[in-house]
This record gives structure tokens, sequence and C-alpha cells, in this order.
């Protein structure tokens, strides 16, 4: 079992050569797998005549649309095996993919995750503020993107707090009493950007007006879910850094790609702004015109593949969005593999993300 | 309450359950104890037992069995 193996290995330790030989092999394993066990898989893989044993490279596997989770139930085991269902976030009237995942892909998803975080925050559990409303874990059967985020991150809180109600207005005396019982002690953040910006960061700049301020100075803040529509507001990156840095001294920021396609397998941001593949998982710029892999810097749409999926066929896919390698094994912050930066979604693409989904409203 | 009924009302309470289904009983089996449920579960017995868990232990408490296992463990000293 080649996964477990992965899980040992330190999630930024591999150069490209080491990490290309084992996801090679554990990719065509799960295109194997997939092959065996999903119907629709195998003839789309006929259709093409694709032969897995002719591929040199994990680079050389078909990818799947992302999309096609909208329009087919693709899984690889038995309805009786699956244990949770995960659903894309999606805007009012959008079709959303189902993800069917059984114990073994759900555990390993967490593990993972649990591991490339660690990377960045340390292993040990901090006092959590979750910048969203509590009403979001509710609905257990169909699990939400924006639900499943915010339970993955929660392994890391000690005590939780949430820092918004369910009609999304800050609890700014419940935090402040949070604040004061923790003082001290690193605090943990995690939200989706836009409702980190609509209904956390301006709340608290139109307190701290009024005089009412809070140190997050200690804090290290781990957002995601798309930036489109702070794009179109014009707050950008190191606008956002230096506004949160502004209103309460939130200064260890970081932003991570990730999707529920593949969840577990996050992208997150180092300390230099660039997003970073652990060894569980990659990403692959292909030119739009014939889908052949871009040079480092050439900006094309990105493919991600993904060493967790066992229960569905999504550990090679194309997705809607648009990116550009900066580099491989060479980021200042010392994380081996690739890094590269999120130019956006594609045109004509559909709106997602757990925060641009929730930002089309306003 | 000795250590045992102490681990015990806790899983009933959180994941309500009798006491008939405590043995055996695994992550997943029952609606309860899915992954809400198991987040629950661990910040009730650190309550119960005033420990923080590690990660890894989080995630590997998948039954009624493995989590006295990893109370019983030298980190946190739970004696059953």
């Amino acid at each position: 079992m080649i996964f477990d193996e992965m899980l040992n290995i330190p999630p930024y330790s591999l150069d490209a050569e080491e990490k290309g030989r084992l996801l090679t092999k554990r990719l065509v394993e799960l295109t194997k797998l997939h092959r065996e066990h999903c119907y629709e898989y195998k003839n789309m893989l006929d259709a093409i005549g694709f032969d897995v044993d002719k591929a040199q490279s994990y680079k050389d596997l078909p990818f799947l649309p992302v999309r096609l989770f909208k329009e087919m139930d693709l899984r690889s085991v038995p309805q009786d095996d699956v244990v949770k269902t995960m659903t894309s976030s999606g805007t009012t009237g959008q079709s959303v993919s189902k993800i069917y995942l059984d114990r073994t892909t759900s555990s390993n998803q967490q593990k993972t995750m649990v591991k490339i975080v660690s990377g960045f925050t340390g292993s040990s559990r901090m006092p959590m503020i979750i910048i969203d409303c509590p009403s979001v874990v509710k609905n257990r059967v169909m699990f939400s993107a924006r639900g499943a985020g915010i339970l993955g991150f929660s392994i890391f809180g000690s005590k939780k707090i949430y820092a918004l109600d369910d009609d999304m207005k800050l609890d700014a005396e419940g935090m402040k009493m949070f604040l004061e019982k923790f003082k001290g002690q690193k605090i943990l953040l995690f939200g989706f950007t836009f409702m980190i910006w609509q209904h956390f960061y301006k709340e608290l700049l139109r307190l701290k007006e009024k005089g009412i301020t809070f140190d997050l100075s200690n804090g290290i803040l781990i957002h995601g879910g798309g930036w489109k529509k702070l794009i179109s507001e014009a707050v950008s990156h190191d606008e956002f850094h230096k506004k949160m840095e502004d209103v309460c001294g939130l200064h260890d920021i970081h932003d991570y790609y990730g999707m529920v396609e593949q969840t577990g397998c996050i992208y997150m941001e180092c300390e230099f702004g660039h997003l970073h593949a652990s060894n569980f998982s990659d990403v692959i710029i292909r030119r739009p015109l014939d889908f052949s892999e871009a040079d480092i810097g050439e900006t094309g749409i990105i493919q991600v593949v993904s060493a967790i999926p066992e229960s569905y066929p999504g550990h090679s896919l194309l997705t809607e969005d648009e990116g550009s390698i900066l580099g491989v094994d060479d980021c200042p912050c010392g994380r081996k593999g690739k890094y590269f930066k999120i130019n956006g979604r594609l045109k004509n693409a559909e709106i997602r993300g757990c925060s641009d989904t929730y930002a089309a409203k306003f | 309450m000795n250590n045992l009924e102490k681990y015990d009302k806790v899983f009933k309470e959180v994941l309500e359950v009798s006491e008939d289904q405590l043995k055996g009983l695994k992550y997943q089996d029952i609606e309860a104890w899915d992954s809400v449920g198991h987040m629950g579960l661990i910040s009730a017995l650190e309550d119960a037992f005033d420990i923080m868990m590690d990660t890894d232990d989080i995630i590997d408490l998948s039954s009624y069995e493995k989590g006295m296992e990893i109370l019983a463990k030298d980190d946190y000293g739970v004696e059953f």
C-alpha cells in the first residue's frame, strides 16, 4: 500500500525526480483501480484507447474535466461503502459536484490535510476562531465544501469559537472573551476569503473607529475559496494582508488553493506568497490549444493530480482555473516541489469556490 | 465515577447510544458518529479527562475500544 508509505514522508521533502517516481507509481495504481471498479471510467479510457501500462509518468495519465462530477455520479465503490457525500459550492441554480467517499478515502483526506497544514502551523493544536457561522456544518448528510473545509481544519483547534452568528454578524463580545481567555497563546483563524473581508475585516474596521480593538498579532490565519469578488472590489493580495495587519495586527496569513473534488490535497501559500504542491499532489499547467505541458512561467489551464481518491475516479482532473508554475524545488522558503500562482478562472467558466459563490449574492 | 464510567458516559451522551451499543462501536457505524460527531466526541473526551489530544490520535480514534487504548497511553495516562 503506497499511500501509507507516503504519509510517513515529510510533505515537502521530495525533489522533482523522487516525487515523480512516487506519484507515478501511486497514480498508475489508482488509474487501474478505477478502471476496474468504475464502469464509466473504464468506458472513457477505452474510448480514447488509453493503455495505462504504456504510461511513463503520471503526466501521461488522462484527466477528467472537473465538471464531469456534476453531470455524472462517478464512484468506484458500492453505494453501501459510501460514508460521506461531499458537494461543491455553487451559486443558486448551479448544479453541484457530488463526490462519494468511503472510509479509507475520507480518512486519508484528513490525514493528508493534517500533514500539509502542520508543515505551516506546527503539529500542536491551538485555540481556534472560525470566521463563519455555525449553521454551515449542520447539514450532515450532504456535506458542502464550505462545511468540509471548516471541519477539516477544526482538528487543529483545541477550543473553538465561531466568530459569526447565523446572520453572518460578528460576535464581538464572544471574541473578546475568547481572546482574553487565551491571551498570550498562538491563535488559529480559519475562514473563506470573501467572508473574512466582508463580515470580519469590515466589522473590525468599523469597531476600531469606535475605539473597540482586537489584538490578533499572535494569530495565524488560513483562508481559501477564491479571490474573484475581492479582485472586483480592487482588493489585491498585498492589500488584504496590509489591511488585516492594520486593523488587528494579524500578519501571519496563508491563502490556500484546493477543491472539493480533491479534498485533503490543499496547496498552501508560503511566507513568500507562493502556493506549494506537497508530495501528495501536483499541478500541471496545460496549454489550451493542445493540452501539452506548459513551460515554467507560461500561463495555461491547471490540471491537478492527487494520490488520495480511491472511492471515486478523481485522481487526475482538469480544473477551470488558469495559472502558471513559478519554479520547482527552489522556493526561498525551502520547501521542495512545484510552486505556482493562480491567475483566476477561465473565461466563461462557472463561478465556484466557497468564497466566490457566497460573494455572488453581494 | 471511575474512568470507564466517565468514558462510557461521554460516548452515550455525545453519540446518543445505549450501554449495549458501545462494545465494538466504530466510526461511521451510526449516523451520529460521522465527522461532525467525531469532533464533538473528541472535545467531550478532552473536557471529561482534562487532556489535549494530538491530531494523529484524533484521527486514529476509530472505535470505542481504540479510544480506550489511546487514552491509556502515557501521553494521557487515563487508567481503565
